[in-house]
């Protein structure tokens, strides 16, 4: 009886067991859907006689490709420039490619006239064009011609609208129909639909235009800009906002907006939804009526309480204390508060469809903006909250990449707009995205140089992973699919040699100790590739035959005699690391090697021995600077400093030459130059490495050149060897005065970037065992440690 | 069915006869219920499907020659030729697609169907192999749905791959009798051979409306940016010809050209530059005199010589790209998959998939007027960057030209993207091939920032028992000006932390936290009581430390905010005779690692051990932390490689080496020397070395010190005069 009732317990709960197992799952599908019959996928079916399906063209159709005699390629250009103009111009058709072969890319501006103002803003745009290093004040040489007629307020009820703009530039005689012209403007079309017309024919002008939507936008000829106001600075320009990396990332508020609320016209349709996402809590939408002179006669019920809410909150306020900032469209498509946004690294969120991003040609701003939809307002908080917050970091800090490499100043956005131009002259010599979407951004790279990315300093790191070894690969490469495939991708790294660049300028005839001195520690050093020597004095250079015999091969460049002179991009430099040293620079070997090492580390800083540091001297309100012992540095002294020589080519050809002259006419300022220029390029402080005893600097070199003073060089109170006798008691010597003028000289480098770049670092590197209480037998470069 | 045996079976039991023979037959019934009840769920099951399963759509083997038969009238409506002005934002229907989770567009394809005009004759042919292909790719993706109700993109069964298989104006009536078509909002075609004699237009001839198109041959007039998908011409080669990666090194031509069917004036140019330069320089053409049975398109021929093709591509370096009639040509795709470096010569052409790909790091752009100049263009390029530009031809053909599929899936991931541009693909996802996302770091914190000393550095304090050597530890570190806030993290879950009396009284707020379990991964919780950017990690019998180093220490991570910042620094070393890494931690005159025992870092990196998405290294940390909680060790090894691998930068060691022993721990707990401890750590190496694939850390040979450190100065004037004494 018993086992009985154990067998049919059992019985039972098999079969309920196997009725859950086969049915249970079709009838919970049954009773939840009874609507919709549980089915497969229908998906696309697999035709019995696929394999005999014919190939769309047959090879032969494919490889011969119609008819290839019907048309000449140069009858079709020629039909081209004819159909291809005006709203449909592309470089191809209206831009006069021959003008910028001769002299390359060379921009006119043509001559401002009396009586005929033009804005401040436009006026920032002509002087950053003529202080630019593509400024040309021949037109003859020129490639691309800006109008000194202010166009950038099209808008015929604006008081800076320009009347008879068509007359005027017909009677332009390098007019040519616009061709090879560029034409900025910020403000197009008045309303009530704000149309993108300029009320002038542009011809076949380029058009660089704020607020630029898709469809009139010509693709790879016109430029989107970006609105800026009035008061943004000519030059260097306000940093962005983010000072600190904060960890999460989110901040107070989740998504802000403060704006006006259009009830009627063209954009109303955004701007009068935006209420409805407000949440009084993380997200803050806050919209006012109040604008124009007519708001009362459209106010609707919700105005008077809008107002209220609207003047709780203050708009620099939420922009500093926002993750997200809603940038929707306005009456234009662009609008101010999309820099504002972008600079207080308040991820820009846009509703504002069919506009063609600024630069978009160049910007990937996918990494530091979220696109929205006009139409999909309600959807942005469910969005944005689900954006992870790595995501959130990587996008704060790219907005204030981008911020300060195109668009913290006047010069930044229309240097940008020319490079954009430039590149399309020559597209095998141009910046890939890469090289414009990571730091420090494609105003600072040059195509010239190079376009791989590999020979530029800034590069390393982001590709400088070891790869794995094969058999570990295979052992992950099959879980992690991430193997590379052969050929392999060994990351880039800076060379390991270098190259020794000595200035010599001091001759009498013969060698000098010194110069010999350093010559024999440098060529002694393992990573030395060659040396070479500039010689930059009247008297020609001794015979091969006077110089020591070296391991490294040994040139000797006759120089300009201009202080700018060692940083040029000698062809003979062929390592990606220069040591860049005076003659009378006191080196031993293995101070090099140790300093190359560590400059293998920091390959984008400058790394160096004896420093300086700048101050800002509040009494005589100007950039002081120091040389006495201090425990902090800011400038390494390129008369001892390893650096990239990429920096030779950005001193030579980025910087203007009307820089390079100041710097020849001031006695030693062109090492301060240099270090300012790689400050502002890095962001970053230089390195100072341990050296074994105080170096002496050359003093007066120019004089000594031409009076043929013996090589010895004056003890300037500069030396950091005399810590304590302040600079300004020493008065008329030519240190003094070479002191005075480096200090002119830093307050105009300062004057020209607009900001001072320099950074300041309060450490040294020593070797690791550096005076550390250990054997000298077990130190690599016990050396250093003499006295 | 259920409901009924169940009532059958409670009443079972009490119905039993005694009877052995009646037991065979109640089990018999029993089991024949049960077994009833099954078939007829099973039936349940399968029966509608099979009824289903006769209906046009089915797993059923069926011929694309028995699809039904659709019969045009002439009459019935053209849709509108194709509106240039489209944008997704004008013409596209976005509300179809909605907000969804996945952030993914669901795409329906039409059934296929045959179309017929009046008089019986077919419109085209029925579907091409590729475009079965393609949508059989779209089928099995996971845009697909079958559901026309919930699809926001459509996809007509129409083959419209090549224009000059089918006829334009009926084409375009089957398409505007599809059942959704409403104008064309949210149809996509797909199109490669555009355009026909004599003016080859650039773009499909066949009138749909506000459709998108796919199109294999855009000009910069004809493609509406944003709104088109410009897409390759597939080559069928690449399905028929296996051509294996070429590695990097010089190729037997500098430049070939295979193209067949060249206008004359571009020949005569090509045969100028050959001229000019010799044998570098390969200008192929059509054989003449094949014999029977070889296929012309395999062959190539120079004069007399015969070349195969496409393998003659992978002995150029570079491959020319000619436009023919249209900008499209399937040759490039053959010249991506040798791995040549494509130089396109086509004015206006709009490459493929030219939104989202960057073409300058795969191939040379040369406008038609510069022909002449190609050869000093080609030369001034670096090798090294024509290496990587190989690489890049072939992993664009790889992963966007080689099949159908792929080309299908490109195209729907564009048009994913910019409805759900939140969650789109990034530049590196499609630009980069494998190897080089494998060698690229993603740093946390790319933007070099030094931040503000105001802000000051969170001390936390790991601790087990050793109160005493903890309070030391509090007051010393107390002493460092920047210190801005303490965290003791109490691991001991048997004992309680001392009485709030007893703690030290100290400048800064002091938080006491307590944990779960006694793990060392507890130190790199990211505590929400750490409001500061900077963590300084401290063992509790650290206290040797002066408050000078410390805040020196501090100093020196604000310069290198994204790295380790510590004192006692380790090196790993590779051990010959084994054949494995070592860990060391002798005098040396090099650093790879620096201890967590005192060492500064971002909170940033804190969480590396918790959310930081690695890009390559997927369950990695998971992986770390395990090994770190089961073995009570290496710990801050495992920080150093996490570190590492994501900056790829190395740590710094501050201040000179110091005897880190404290006077009352002993050796085991303490960071000794004793040889298992040494061994262990040597494993650890090793294993991480093994689960990354890699060995991330860096060796430098330098540490940071003050500018004038040991320097001839008077000590009052330094800024941090205490440092390195014992």
């Amino acid at each position: 009886m018993q086992t009985r009732k154990k067998y049919i317990l059992l019985t039972f709960l098999a079969s309920w067991l196997l009725l859950f197992l086969f049915g249970g799952d079709q009838l919970r599908r049954f009773s939840l859907f009874p609507g919709r019959k549980a089915e497969a996928r229908r998906n696309w079916p697999r035709w019995t006689d696929r394999s005999l399906l014919k190939s769309f063209a047959d090879p032969e159709e494919l490889q011969r490709d119609g008819d290839p005699s019907l048309l000449s390629p140069r009858e079709r250009l020629a039909a081209w420039l004819s159909v291809y103009r005006g709203s449909r111009c592309r470089m191809e058709t209206c831009f006069d490619f021959s003008r910028c072969e001769k002299h390359g890319f060379k921009v006119f501006t043509y001559p401002r006239e009396r009586g005929q103002p033009v804005s401040e803003t436009y006026g920032k745009i002509l002087s950053s064009i003529e202080r630019s290093r593509y400024h040309t004040a021949n037109p003859e040489e020129a490639c691309l011609f800006i109008l000194s007629i202010d166009t950038l307020d099209r808008d015929h009820l604006s008081g800076q609208y320009v009347r008879n703009v068509d007359e005027k530039i017909r009677s332009f005689p390098l007019w040519n129909g616009g061709r090879n012209h560029l034409i900025f403007n910020l403000y197009s079309g008045t309303w009530p639909d704000y149309a993108g017309d300029l009320g002038f024919d542009i011809g076949q002008a380029i058009l660089a235009k704020a607020s630029f939507d898709t469809e009139s936008f010509r693709p790879g000829f016109d430029v989107s800009i970006p609105l800026f106001s009035k008061e943004h600075p000519q030059r260097g320009g306000d940093r962005g906002w983010l000072y600190q990396d904060s960890v999460p990332p989110r901040k107070k508020y989740l998504l802000v907006f403060k704006g006006k609320r259009y009830l009627t016209g063209i954009g109303s349709g955004t701007r009068n939804a935006l209420h409805h996402i407000h949440n009084g809590k993380d997200i803050i939408s806050l919209t006012t009526c109040k604008h124009g002179k007519d708001w009362e006669k459209h106010k609707d019920t919700r105005c008077d309480r809008d107002n209220i809410d609207y003047e709780r909150f203050d708009y620099q306020e939420l922009l500093h204390n926002s993750t997200f900032c809603i940038v929707p469209r306005g009456r234009r498509l662009g609008s101010f508060r999309f820099l504002e946004a972008l600079q207080a690294a308040c991820i820009p969120v846009l509703l504002s469809d069919g506009w063609e991003l600024p630069f978009a040609e160049a910007i990937d701003w996918g990494k530091a903006a979220v696109v929205g939809s006009e139409r999909l307002l309600l959807q942005i908080p469910s969005a944005v909250r689900c954006i992870h917050p790595e995501r959130v970091l990587a996008f704060q800090q790219q907005t204030q990449f981008l911020w300060d490499a195109y668009f913290s100043s006047v010069d930044k956005i229309v240097h940008t707009t020319l490079e954009i131009i430039k590149d399309r002259l020559s597209p095998h010599r141009s910046r890939s995205r890469v090289l414009w979407n990571a730091l420090p951004g494609g105003l600072l790279v040059l195509p010239d140089f190079s376009t791989h990315l590999g020979d530029f300093p800034f590069y390393y790191l982001q590709h400088g992973r070891t790869p794995p070894a094969p058999a570990v690969c295979s052992k992950l490469g099959a879980r992690l699919n991430t193997c590379p495939s052969p050929p392999f991708f060994s990351g880039y790294s800076p060379s390991k040699k270098f190259t020794a660049l000595i200035r010599a300028v001091s001759q009498a005839g013969s060698l000098s100790q010194p110069i010999l001195r350093l010559i024999q520690a440098v060529s002694g050093s393992q990573y030395c590739a060659q040396i070479v020597v500039l010689w930059s004095c009247e008297k020609p250079p001794p015979p091969s035959g006077k110089w020591p015999q070296t391991a490294v091969p040994l040139t000797i460049i006759q120089g300009r005699r201009q202080l700018s002179d060692r940083f040029f991009p000698f062809e003979a430099i062929q390592t990606d690391a220069v040591l860049s040293l005076d003659e009378d620079t006191s080196l031993s070997t293995s101070e090099v090697d140790f300093a190359f090492l560590v400059w293998r580390s920091f390959p984008e800083r400058i790394v160096g021995f004896p420093t300086q540091s700048h101050f800002w001297d509040p009494e005589q309100g100007r950039w002081g600077y120091t040389s006495r012992w201090t425990n902090e540095l800011s400038i390494v002294l390129t008369a001892a400093a390893f650096y990239h020589r990429y920096y030779h080519s950005l001193f030579t050809e980025f910087l203007p030459a009307g820089l390079r002259e100041l710097v020849d006419g001031l006695a030693a300022c062109e090492d301060i130059l240099m270090n300012v220029l790689v400050a502002a390029v890095t962001k970053l402080p230089p390195i100072k490495v341990t050296q074994r005893k105080q170096h002496k600097e050359v003093v007066a070199q120019q004089a000594e050149c031409r009076d043929g003073a013996a090589g010895t060089p004056q003890p300037g109170q500069r030396s950091p060897s005399a810590p304590h006798s302040a600079p300004a008691k020493v008065k008329g010597t030519a240190g003094s005065r070479r002191f005075s003028q480096r200090q002119g000289c830093l307050d105009q480098l300062a004057d020209w970037f607009g900001y001072m770049p320099l950074v300041s670092s309060q450490l040294r590197l020593d070797p690791v065992l550096f005076k550390d209480q250990v054997s000298v037998l077990r130190k690599k470069y016990p050396s250093l440690e003499k006295p | 069915i259920m409901c009924a045996s169940a009532k059958y079976n409670t009443r079972g039991p009490a119905l039993i006869p005694r009877m052995k023979t009646k037991h065979r037959i109640y089990y018999i019934t029993l089991f024949s219920i049960v077994l009833l009840g099954l078939i007829a769920t099973g039936m349940f099951q399968f029966w509608p499907h099979s009824i289903e399963s006769s209906s046009d759509w089915t797993v059923e083997k069926r011929s694309v020659h028995d699809v039904p038969v659709v019969k045009l009238p002439a009459d019935s409506p053209i849709p509108e030729r194709g509106d240039l002005s489209c944008r997704m934002h004008t013409c596209f229907d976005v509300y179809r697609c909605g907000f969804n989770p996945k952030n993914k567009i669901k795409v329906y394809i039409y059934s296929l169907k045959k179309y017929v005009d009046e008089y019986g004759t077919s419109v085209s042919n029925t579907i091409s192999r590729e475009y079965n292909e393609l949508l059989t790719a779209i089928s099995d993706s996971e845009f697909y749905t079958d559901d026309v109700n919930r699809a926001c993109l459509f996809v007509p069964s129409i083959d419209v791959l090549n224009q000059n298989a089918l006829r334009i104006k009926e084409t375009a009536q089957a398409l505007a009798q599809l059942s959704r078509w409403d104008r064309g909002t949210n149809h996509l075609l797909f199109n490669m051979l555009p355009g026909g004699p004599p003016d080859y237009n650039t773009a499909l001839d066949v009138p749909r409306d506000r459709a998108l198109l796919a199109g294999g041959g855009f000009s910069t007039w004809t493609y509406r940016q944003g709104y088109d998908v410009s897409i390759p011409v597939y080559s069928p080669l690449s399905g028929e010809v296996d051509l294996p990666e070429r590695g990097p090194g010089p190729r037997r031509y500098f430049i070939l050209s295979s193209q067949m069917a060249l206008h004359p004036e571009y020949r005569l140019e090509l045969e100028a530059l050959q001229a000019e330069n010799g044998e570098s320089v390969l200008i192929l053409d059509k054989c003449t005199n094949l014999s029977d049975g070889v296929p012309a398109v395999r062959k190539r021929c120079y004069k007399n010589q015969v070349f195969d093709y496409p393998q003659v591509l992978q002995e150029s370096t570079f491959c020319v790209v000619l436009r023919g009639a249209r900008l499209g040509q399937a040759v490039l795709s053959d010249v991506l998959q040798a791995g040549c470096v494509p130089v396109i010569i086509a004015d206006s052409y709009i490459l493929p998939f030219s939104e989202v790909l960057d073409w300058k790091r795969a191939s040379v752009v040369i406008p038609e007027e510069k022909m002449p100049e190609m050869y000093s263009i080609l030369q001034s390029i670096p090798q090294r960057q024509i290496e990587e530009m190989q690489r890049q031809a072939r992993w664009f053909w790889e992963a966007y030209f080689r099949s159908m599929k792929a080309i299908a899936l490109a195209t729907l991931q564009i048009i994913n993207d910019r409805i759900y541009p939140y969650a789109a693909i990034s530049y590196e996802e499609w630009n980069d091939p494998p190897a080089v996302k494998w060698s690229s770091v993603s740093n946390p914190l790319f933007l070099p920032l030094i931040p503000p000393q105001s802000q000051g550095f969170t001390a936390v304090v790991l601790t087990y028992d050793r109160v005493e050597s903890l309070f030391r530890v509090i007051t010393e570190v107390s002493k460092v000006p920047s210190l801005s806030k303490l965290l003791v993290v109490w691991n001991n879950q048997n004992k309680n932390p001392p009485e709030d009396s007893l703690w030290p009284k100290i400048r800064v707020p002091l938080k006491v936290v307590r944990t779960a379990e006694n793990k060392l991964s507890n130190r790199f919780f990211p505590y929400d009581e750490i409001e500061t950017e900077a963590v300084l990690a401290i063992d509790d019998d650290i206290i040797m430390l002066t408050s000078d180093e410390l805040q020196f220490g501090y100093e020196v991570w604000r310069e290198f905010p994204d790295r380790l910042v510590g004192y006692p620094g380790r090196l790993h070393l590779w051990d010959h005779e084994m054949n494995k890494w070592k860990y060391e931690s002798e005098w040396t005159n090099e650093v790879s690692m620096v201890l967590t025992g005192a060492a500064f870092y971002h909170k940033a990196i804190y969480n590396l051990f918790c959310y930081f998405n690695y890009l390559y290294t997927y369950k990695m940390p998971g992986d770390i932390k395990n090994w770190v909680d089961a073995h009570m060790n290496c710990e801050d090894i495992a920080m150093n490689f996490l570190v590492a691998n994501v900056t790829g930068k190395s740590v710094i060691k501050v201040t000179p080496r110091k005897k880190f022993k404290c006077p009352e721990c002993t050796a085991i707990d303490g960071l000794s020397l004793d040889q298992t401890h040494m061994v262990e750590r040597s494993e650890c190496i090793n294993k991480f070395a093994s689960v990354f694939g890699t060995m991330p850390l860096k060796v430098v040979e330098h540490r940071a010190d003050p500018v004038l450190y040991k320097d001839d100065f008077p000590e009052k004037l330094k800024s941090f005069p205490n440092i390195g004494s014992l």
